[in-house]
């Protein structure tokens, strides 16, 4: 059913010079504390890496929770933030696709996707061949979010143990980790212009408006990168 | 209502918000091929959208990365990038000196 060997090399990404456990384990131990001092207990904490699985809405829910905004506009919050995913398993699922596997196994393996995971197996699915694709897509997958899920735990549980200066690096390491790996990923002109124009557009868009900023930078930064990789032969 | 009924709600809605972009994105897939312009389009505003969530994550931080400085931060994020492409992309020695170094300079 699952290709074993892909399996075990997409769920080996979390070992290695590219690691992403060490990153993952600093966001979500801090979102492990975060919660428990939004009032979460144990098995809510868990249950929401478990079923969401996305740092930045996860973030959003607890914030909206504390000044106790209404269901209606948490979900609208958090899929503004979260809105992102759909580009991105745009462009990295037909890479995965082949006539011979199911499809139920793109269907729940797209809960899997999010910033790590999807910057690994950008990185890494040339390699694979391209009927099992998928399967190393779900090894990925399942280390990423089961990292996720235990270390929200680790963090609650070690909640009190952790000072506000201890918070702030954890907090520090996960956007290092991604803007590296957006280097490592700039191979062509179009995803440079990309990668430049969404770093610099995503924040001041924010002055403006705070919850659309996310979508219009990407919008208006990918496009132009697009129109010159066209123009330009990529 | 009880707050642990409302927290469970805000998982479940939470949840459903995350998981509509995900699973759309699943369904566009099936219509999009590798080698089309749309493909190319998708994947360059993927990338900016993942680049603007960055910038605004170091310039304009939530939660308790906002009491650090500004400076600091930019200064951190430079040096370890400057360590990935030293390290030949290595991506462990730069994470874990970034919250060294965070912690040295605050």
């Amino acid at each position: 059913m699952v290709n074993q060997k892909v399996f075990f090399q997409g769920l080996k990404s979390l070992k290695g010079s590219k690691s992403p456990a060490i990153p993952l384990a600093a966001c979500f131990v801090a979102l492990g504390a975060l919660l428990k001092d939004a009032g979460f207990n144990l098995q809510q904490s868990a249950a929401s890496s478990l079923f969401t699985y996305a740092l930045p809405g996860q973030l959003v829910m607890a914030e909206s929770l504390l000044v106790g905004a209404s269901l209606v506009n948490i979900f609208i919050a958090v899929w503004l933030v979260n809105f992102r995913l759909y580009p991105m398993t745009v462009s990295l699922f037909p890479l995965l696709e082949h006539k011979a596997q199911p499809k139920w196994k793109y269907y729940l393996s797209c809960h899997f996707l999010a910033v790590t995971s999807w910057l690994i197996a950008k990185d890494g699915y040339k390699k694979i061949n391209k009927k099992h694709r998928i399967d190393f897509w779900i090894g990925i997958g399942i280390g990423t979010w089961t990292t996720a899920i235990l270390m929200t735990v680790l963090g609650y549980l070690a909640a009190d143990y952790l000072n506000k200066d201890m918070l702030i690096g954890l907090a520090i390491v996960n956007p290092v980790y991604f803007f590296c790996m957006m280097i490592g990923a700039m191979k062509n002109l179009s995803i440079s212009i990309a990668v430049v124009g969404g770093t610099i557009l995503g924040p001041l868009i924010y002055l403006v408006s705070t919850e659309w900023a996310l979508l219009f930078a990407g919008l208006i930064a990918g496009t132009i990168a697009f129109l010159f990789g066209e123009k330009n032969g990529k | 209502m009880e707050s642990s009924q409302i927290i469970i709600l805000a998982i479940i809605a939470t949840s459903l918000a995350t998981f509509i972009s995900r699973f759309m994105g699943a369904l566009t897939s099936e219509k999009v091929s590798v080698k089309s312009k749309l493909f190319q389009w998708f994947n360059c505003v993927a990338y900016s959208t993942l680049a603007a969530l960055l910038g605004r994550m170091i310039i304009f931080p939530a939660g308790v990365l906002a009491e650090s400085d500004l400076i600091i931060r930019l200064v951190v994020v430079v040096i370890c990038v400057v360590i990935f492409i030293l390290f030949k992309k290595n991506l462990v020695i730069p994470t874990i000196f970034s919250a060294i170094l965070l912690g040295i300079l605050s």
